[in-house]
């Protein structure tokens, strides 16, 4: 077997240097009914590289990727470029093979890329810090509802309409679970700031998304400004990272956490994960973050270093104390993350950025001459609504099969909200104007 | 000296070696300084070649960025060159052993990196039409299927993100059968021992639980008549989270008694899996009682840590707890074609909800599939006996130099106390200095139930070769501290960093680099 190293002669050797006959003496405490007898029922013995790679080969293959045709799907995820650098850099060894930084000396390349990565994120969302990643944008906006209730000792946790539904969904689950009180307000394309209208004195947060799940971009300050009054926080929410470059930022709207994904910037789609949680707030409220936090500090010898620092939050010192339970992150999509921020600079995420917003808006003006099609977003960054007269499942069923993957309909994330003739679509620079003419003859064929 | 015929010498001088050379530079030979990107780089430089755009904001509605981010960039090469430089300083797996008890650092096969790259898996969309993804929901299915037979257990939620995730599906689905039990209100507590990883306790509390401690017995296992007394008339017991192997790296050997104890007492059990790599081929957890168990895909079935993720936690879940599951998942129809039930409805209309969006880690499920069909029935046993014997090695060639914390064979890891070290040397001493050797320092201070702690798990990746080259260092730093060598607590002397400063980090917090940081550091 290719991947053990000890040969029988060495297996024998050693068991004779433990003083042991056989490996079963180790299993002595294993209850004689639970020892498995014979092999793993129908587990094949060990494979050669190639049959495996046979084996999964056969399985990608039923698999329709997203570059391989005119893509407009979003929601949440998104089709963007990586440069080559990026995944040579995340397959370095001494990246890729490494533990979480807990022994600084030999671990400054994890922490310093870790402390960039801090510094580009509370940039981009125009926060005072952030910290080392959370699993991904949802279990980052439920984490960012309890640390709200535990700033504001408050118990109520009100979710916008236009909050992406997983998101809404891990965080009714988590907040619940702990007691706490979720409120969630109708779902509406253009109405963030109804929670300006529900914040009252008993809410720890107000949650909002912009863009938000429709594509709609909103400036949150109105509703930061009336939970600042009642004494409670927002919490600003992203699905897109790229929108940064060029939308309001969370800091610039008063945010006091600022919560997203990250998969747009340096990881790809990988049918849902493993992506990047980003999470920052403002400098009062750091103490009580989840998730690991890197911070400056010097050696012996008076050398500027980098260390896990402020872990007394955390899980393996506080136990059940902790502000979070939370122990591996997204360690290596984090680099990721920041290499390829790291390539674009702020320079090249506004221009990727602007290119988001073009394409999008060029798909927009293509849809929009369609007899039939409205367009229901009113404001937006690189996705957006539209309804036609039929059935959106038939649409998209038809669309595929001129080649188009065009969108996700509204029903399969809204189950309940009687929008079977909505879909919601995404464009970046990844779309091109063929792409867009696809999309749209297709479409007007078939409504 | 020997010169060629051109005049160039061809022998060294003999000039002293031992003087501290300080450099221009800052760089030490091979190990480059890096400056981090603010320093660098320049908010004008960008190292991706995008098309020019038009400039056009009409839709956004004037809801627009004010103030750029001010990021710097790099161009490709210096790009290429920071990460290297910084990628210099780390350790990792495939430089040399990495012991870490408890963490289960074995080697990353690389076919594994190859195949979660094919873009039918990579670059497919969580929500694009389940027609289109039938292969990856097939692989999902598959995965699954072999979780099941390794653990002996009927059911598996796979979107838990990470193993703390996975504990969480698996007491959220405990929370939910006693919901539906009518007990939701009144079971509450949830016995966790002084030995277990401190997600659990917090896993416990983030599902409305309270944490009622139980202590470990002199041979390391759980303390089984403090256990019964717990237990005796209890009617609010919610159910108990064990580590098996436990974290001391021993099996617990009344795990069917504690297992019908919670039982009897109305509560689950459930088991941490961490150290699952231990047993597989060998036990199956869902012969000893267990009721839901998370697996991290990145210790036992060797996803990469990535310097501390992404991880995956699938939890297998019992008869029992299976119909609380989390959505989404996935079922094969009878037609054979593939379905995602991604509703609290139907199929899952029990369920506790959901955790995450989408449906899970499938970067890590290509990589774990992968890992489980190279292995195969015979490698895998042969995995877990030899990690077995991996640990049981070092601790038979190191007991007459350092402590074994208890009598008797260990599991996948052996522990020390540092009942054998001079006073003042600690263990955290001993940790540095085998970086100096060339190593990963082993777990330390955990398990909390052990004074000093020193966990050191060598996995089954390891030559007899290797561990005996672990083992010739450790037994010279051993016999160091317990003659109080006191150069021990300047250790380490050779890493690219001397002993950092944690307090000071933590005193006044730099979290993020600033002007004013830069300004400082250049005026001292």
């Amino acid at each position: 077997m290719r991947y053990l190293p000890l040969s029988p002669e060495d297996r024998a050797e050693m068991l004779d240097v433990i003083g042991a006959k056989s490996v079963d003496e180790f299993y002595a405490d294993v209850p004689e009914a639970a020892r498995l007898k014979g092999t793993i029922e129908g587990l094949p013995n060990h494979q050669g590289e190639l049959a495996v790679e046979r084996h999964l080969s056969k399985l990608a293959a039923k698999n329709r990727s997203a570059s391989s045709g005119p893509f407009f799907v979003g929601a949440g995820a998104y089709q963007h470029h990586v440069p080559a650098t990026v995944d040579m850099i995340i397959q370095r060894s001494e990246f890729l093979t490494t533990y979480t930084p807990y022994q600084p000396e030999i671990a400054q390349g994890t922490l310093q890329t870790l402390f960039e990565f801090q510094t580009q994120v509370a940039a981009m969302t125009a926060m005072d810090v952030a910290n080392a990643s959370m699993y991904d944008g949802s279990t980052a906006c439920a984490e960012a509802a309890i640390m709200a209730t535990r700033v504001t000792r408050r118990k109520k946790v009100i979710l916008s309409g236009g909050l992406h539904p997983h998101y809404a969904a891990a965080t009714k689950m988590v907040c619940e679970a702990q007691g706490f009180e979720v409120v969630q307000l109708p779902v509406a394309i253009d109405d963030e700031n109804a929670l300006a209208e529900a914040v009252d004195d008993a809410t720890a947060c107000v949650i909002g998304q912009s863009p938000n799940v429709f594509g709609t971009v909103t400036d949150l300050s109105k509703s930061a400004d009336a939970a600042h009054e009642k004494g409670a926080l927002l919490v600003s929410v992203f699905t897109e990272a790229v929108s940064l470059g060029l939308v309001t930022p969370p800091g610039e709207m008063g945010a006091d956490i600022a919560v997203g994904e990250g998969q747009s910037i340096g990881n790809g789609l990988s049918f849902g994960g493993p992506y990047v949680g980003l999470f920052a707030c403002t400098q009062k409220l750091v103490r009580q973050m989840p998730g690991r936090l890197c911070g400056e500090t010097e050696d012996a010898d008076g050398k500027r270093g980098f260390v896990l620092t402020l872990s007394t939050r955390e899980q393996h010192i506080r136990r059940d104390k902790a502000t979070s339970n939370i122990c591996t992150n997204s360690g290596l999509c984090a680099l990721a993350f920041t290499a390829h921020m790291t390539l674009l600079g702020g320079k090249g995420l506004e221009q990727m950025a602007l290119l988001n917003h073009e394409a999008a808006c060029d798909l927009a003006d293509a849809l929009d001459e369609i007899d039939g099609v409205e367009i229901l977003t009113p404001r937006f960054f690189n996705e957006f609504a539209f309804r036609t007269p039929m059935d959106a499942e038939a649409v998209l069923a038809m669309l595929d099969e001129a080649g188009v993957v065009g969108g996700v309909r509204a029903s399969r994330l809204f189950p309940e909200g009687h929008m079977g003739d909505m879909i919601l679509c995404a464009a970046t620079e990844c779309t091109t104007p063929e792409d867009i003419a696809a999309y749209a003859a297709a479409l007007k064929e078939i409504i | 000296m020997t010169m060629n015929n051109h005049g160039r010498p061809t022998s060294p001088d003999h000039v002293p070696s031992d003087r501290n050379v300080e450099t221009v530079s800052g760089s030490r030979g091979l190990l480059q300084h890096e400056g981090l990107i603010f320093e660098v780089g320049t908010p004008e430089t960008t190292g991706v070649d995008l098309p020019k755009p038009k400039n056009r904001t009409g839709r956004l509605g004037g809801v627009a960025r004010k103030k750029g981010t001010g990021l710097p960039g790099l161009s490709e090469p210096q790009a290429v060159r920071h990460y290297m430089r910084l990628s210099q300083k780390n350790y990792a797996i495939d430089l040399g052993l990495f012991p870490l008890g408890s963490c289960t650092m074995k080697h990353n096969p690389r076919l594994n990196e190859k195949l979660a790259r094919l873009p039918g898996f990579a670059d497919i969309h969580p929500l694009q039409p389940q027609a289109t993804v039938q292969g990856a929901l097939e692989l999902i299915d598959e995965l699954a299927t072999w979780l099941k037979t390794l653990t002996g257990m009927p059911a598996v939620a796979m979107s838990p993100k990470a193993g703390a995730h996975g504990e969480f599906c698996g007491m959220m689905a405990i929370r939910q059968a006693l919901i539906a039990r009518g007990e939701g209100e009144t079971r509450k507590r949830v016995l966790v021992p002084a030995s277990a990883h401190g997600t659990n306790p917090a896993t416990a509390v983030q599902c409305g639980f309270v944490v009622d401690e139980i202590k470990a017995n002199e041979r390391g296992r759980v303390n089984m008549d403090q256990l019964r007394e717990k237990l005796h008339n209890a009617d609010d017991i919610a159910g108990i989270m064990l580590t098996n192997p436990n974290t001391c790296g021993l099996f617990e050997s009344d795990i069917r008694e504690i297992a019908d104890l919670i039982h009897e007492a109305g509560g689950y059990f459930y088991c941490d899996g961490a150290n699952f790599n231990a047993i597989v081929g060998r036990v199956r957890p869902g012969d000893l009682g267990v009721d839901a168990m998370h697996i991290n895909l990145h210790k036992t079935f060797s996803t990469p840590h990535g310097g501390g993720g992404p991880g995956s936690g699938p939890t297998v879940l019992s008869e029992a707890l299976a119909p609380y599951a989390p959505v989404p998942f996935v079922v094969k129809d009878e037609d054979g074609v593939f379905r995602l039930v991604e509703d609290v409805e139907g199929d899952a209309s029990e369920s506790f909800g959901r955790m995450v969006a989408f449906h899970g880690q499938m970067g890590m499920f290509v990589r774990a599939l992968t890992y489980i069909l190279s292995h195969g029935a015979d490698g895998l046993k042969q995995a877990s006996e030899d990690a077995v014997l991996n640990a049981n090695y070092i601790q038979a060639r190191l007991k007459s130099v350092m402590t074994p914390a208890f009598d008797g064979y260990c599991m996948h890891e052996a522990l020390f106390s540092d009942a054998f070290t001079a006073e003042g040397i600690e263990t955290i001493d001993i940790a540095k200095s085998l970086i100096d050797e060339g190593y990963h320092p082993m777990t330390m201070y955990f398990p909390l139930v052990v004074h000093g702690a020193m966990l050191i798990e060598p996995t089954e990746s390891e030559s007899k070769a290797e561990l005996d080259r672990f083992c010739d260092s450790l037994e010279s730093i051993a016999r160091r501290a317990a003659q109080g060598d006191d150069t021990l607590k300047g250790a380490p002397y050779l890493a690219p960093m001397r002993r950092l400063d944690e307090t000071k980090a933590a005193r006044k917090p730099i979290l993020k680099w600033v002007e004013a940081n830069a300004d400082s550091v250049a005026a001292e």
